[in-house]
């Protein structure tokens, strides 16, 4: 199927062009796919087409954002409207495992799910080495899953979230999601990996990956939710990612957006936390042209803890962006929140970091620090701490830096024998490796110091 | 040790240096033969540390006049890594910290600088290994800080050893030490000198910058100078820094101002 979706023109009178604004994003939901055309459980389906219809209403109130949304100030996705965007065609058989050599991790070997353009592949993936009590599946093949009709039913678009447009548009079009489920008191700590292929050419296609995590009580689960695509072009990846951890389960999330730098990629994550879980997300953002990550975590029980972290590499006219909020509610959380950005050429990277703490949330200690590294004199960066604390009883930090290579940290190493370029290379490397050392999986760790040492032109890693 | 017909290692003649436009050194004068350890003495901001980021070769500092030789080669017309290969060598009063760069990786990379400059073997990582192992005792470092990272979370004292670790490695022929007992303990300031005292030889030669006498009781220099508005204004021998100690530096300033004879 494919949908011609026409560029509006761009008048300049304001009112025309939110109504253009508000026609391209319906215009976006004619590219999605039929939801009877799969083979979904009667239940399920009747799931999907309820909140289906639900968010097919609310995106046709809603309108493309334009820079005088707050939220949007510093991302203007103008460019977007310039784009034909497509239903996708190109069938996941058409992709095969040799094209996605470069992107499978050792350490999920028989347990990766693959989706091309938000559809499951089953052919590209591996379930072989999946924990006992633990599922890893997709929307259609639910027979592993407990209650699988009532669990669908109560935590898919079930969450509260700031993000709503694309949320919306995500919840109108997607007609497949990777669905992990960890049973209570199971400790699944072998990661699994999430890998969604876009399929990249002359055809810009839009697909909406989709993704619910469940947790249960006392449990553990390390997944990688990775974004690549396979050929030359441009698409939109418009994703959306629920994760719900129930009381004391620990989730440990890794996503990874090594898009190709022609893309659009719009990604909500979206956690519930309860008593005294934890979640780590570490975020690696690569590509893209245009990228926004909508990170939104809410604390809705006491005790629980939550670290983000985040590293984003880019150049060229590339543009990165993280809204992250953290929601407390209850007392004794706390978050901890690291996010680095380099920046070289042209790119532009923003950050925003929303942190709420009311007057119930006593006792919580939130520290955020967002450093930035500017390589290019024409780079930008945009970075807002944004601390709404109410309660009277809290240690909540925030810093915000942005620097260049320091001539005394090149200079030490010179002092050494070590010439100038590999210097700042090695200086590069070092302000990235906090983020890249703690990642979970170490292949990951090596892909990422040698995507460094590719950005910065050098030969070598350390 | 002061010897005569000993090769001259650095001759600093009439060196004037700017940073950000302001002059700091106004016409140094200072030679250096093979085996001498020389001091640097005077107060803040007489010049000592620049003197030692420009024989370093810190691109922050201009160099504007008089000329800079070692070991008979104009040092100053090369890059700050072409002089530490060369076998200059400048321990930091404030070594930086490195995350994510193995204490031990940087070791190597650095000493392999130096070897190939030397036209000697490169050593790969299971030599180097066994090379560093013999080098820590020099410091009496334990070989822990080996696999973390650069400099990162150690003490001040952890950072002067690591420095005096890397003097040990790269075998430099000048050393010049920038305020290396500064932050020490006299524990950690006694391990520091007799690293350095362990690694001078008749062959090499150690400028040391302090504020202090209490590192010259136990690195014994045969000169000691005195710096003063970027230029050294007097020369003695460690009698001299005694008698700093004892009573301060005015007098030496004033009686340069009077113009009583240097040295």
């Amino acid at each position: 199927m494919t949908i011609q979706v026409s560029s509006p023109n761009l008048p300049t009178n304001g009112s025309t062009v939110k109504a253009d604004r508000a026609t391209y994003l319906s215009a976006l939901t004619d590219c999605r796919g039929i939801l009877t055309d799969k083979a979904f459980q009667p239940e399920v389906l009747s799931t999907l087409q309820t909140i289906r219809t639900q968010a097919t209403s609310e995106v046709r109130s809603l309108s493309m954002p334009s820079k005088r949304d707050e939220e949007w100030r510093f991302t203007d996705l103008s460019p977007m409207l310039e784009m034909d965007f497509q239903s996708p065609d190109v069938m996941s058989s058409s992709i095969t495992l040799d094209d996605l050599a470069s992107f499978v991790l050792p350490e999920t070997s028989g347990r990766r799910l693959v989706f091309v353009n938000g559809q499951y592949a089953p052919d590209l993936s591996e379930t072989s080495n999946m924990a006992a009590d633990m599922v890893a599946t997709n929307l259609t093949q639910l027979e592993a899953l407990p209650n699988s009709a009532e669990l669908i039913a109560t935590y898919l678009n079930s969450q509260e979230g700031l993000e709503k447009t694309f949320t919306a548009l995500n919840t109108s079009s997607f007609t497949d999601a990777a669905i992990v489920y960890v049973g209570k008191n199971v400790a699944a700590e072998l990661p699994i990996h999430l890998l969604f292929v876009s399929t990249a050419s002359e055809q810009a296609v839009i697909s909406h990956p989709r993704c619910l995590i469940i947790a249960e009580a006392n449990s553990e689960v390390s997944f990688v939710e990775d974004y690549v695509a396979v050929g030359d072009g441009t698409y939109f990846t418009n994703s959306v990612t629920e994760i719900w951890a129930k009381e004391n389960a620990r989730i440990t999330h890794t996503r990874l957006q090594r898009d190709r730098p022609t893309a659009f990629h719009i990604g909500k994550t979206v956690v519930s936390q309860a008593k005294a879980s934890h979640y780590t997300c570490n975020a690696i953002n690569l590509g893209g042209k245009i990228f926004r990550h909508n990170l939104e975590v809410f604390q809705a029980g006491e005790a629980t803890e939550t670290v983000l972290d985040g590293l984003t590499l880019i150049t060229g006219d590339q543009l990165a962006d993280t809204h992250s909020l953290i929601q407390y509610a209850k007392p004794h959380g706390t978050s901890h929140q690291v996010y680095k950005a380099i920046v070289d050429g042209h790119a532009h990277s923003v950050f925003n970091g929303k942190v709420t703490v009311p007057t119930a949330a006593q006792l919580t200690n939130a520290a955020q620090l967002n450093r930035n590294l500017l390589l290019s004199p024409k780079g930008r960066i945009d970075t807002k701490p944004q601390l709404e604390i109410v309660a009277d009883n809290v240690k909540c930090t925030h810093g915000a830096t942005v620097s260049q290579l320091d001539s005394d940290e090149v200079f030490y190493l010179q002092s050494r024998g070590i010439d100038a370029e590999r210097a700042q290379n090695l200086l590069i490397y070092a302000f990235a490796a906090e983020i890249i050392q703690n990642l979970p999986v170490p292949s990951l760790r090596d892909t990422l110091s040698r995507f460094v040492a590719t950005m910065t032109g050098s030969s070598t890693t350390f | 040790m002061i010897r005569e017909n000993s090769d001259v290692v650095l001759s600093v003649k009439d060196l004037t240096a700017d940073v950000e436009g302001v002059q700091i050194l106004k016409g140094l004068n200072l030679t250096v033969n093979a085996g001498e350890i020389h001091a640097i003495m005077g107060p803040n901001g007489s010049g000592k540390s620049t003197c030692s980021k420009v024989l370093a070769g810190h691109p922050d500092y201009d160099v504007t006049g008089g000329s800079v030789e070692f070991q008979g080669n104009d040092l100053l017309q090369l890059e700050a890594e072409d002089r530490a290969r060369s076998g200059v060598f400048l321990a930091f009063q404030y070594p930086l910290e490195i995350p994510g760069v193995s204490n031990l990786d940087f070791l190597r990379v650095s000493y392999n600088a130096r070897q190939k400059h030397l036209g000697r073997e490169e050593l790969d990582a299971f030599d180097f290994d066994e090379l560093v192992r013999e080098k820590l005792d020099v410091v009496k470092m334990d070989s822990k800080f080996l696999t973390r990272s650069v400099n990162e979370g150690f003490s001040g004292g952890e950072k002067k050893r690591n420095e005096i670790l890397q003097m040990a490695l790269l075998e430099p022929t000048l050393a010049i030490l920038d305020e290396t007992d500064s932050g020490l303990d006299i524990d950690a300031l006694k391990i520091v000198s007799n690293g350095v005292n362990q690694l001078a030889t008749p062959d090499n030669a150690v400028v040391l910058i302090t504020h202090y006498q209490r590192l010259l009781n136990y690195i014994v220099p045969d000169y000691v100078h005195v710096m003063e508005k970027g230029r050294i204004i007097r020369t003695g021998t460690k009698d001299l820094a005694f008698e700093l100690e004892e009573r301060g530096y005015d007098w030496v300033l004033q009686e340069s101002a009077a113009g009583v004879a240097v040295s």
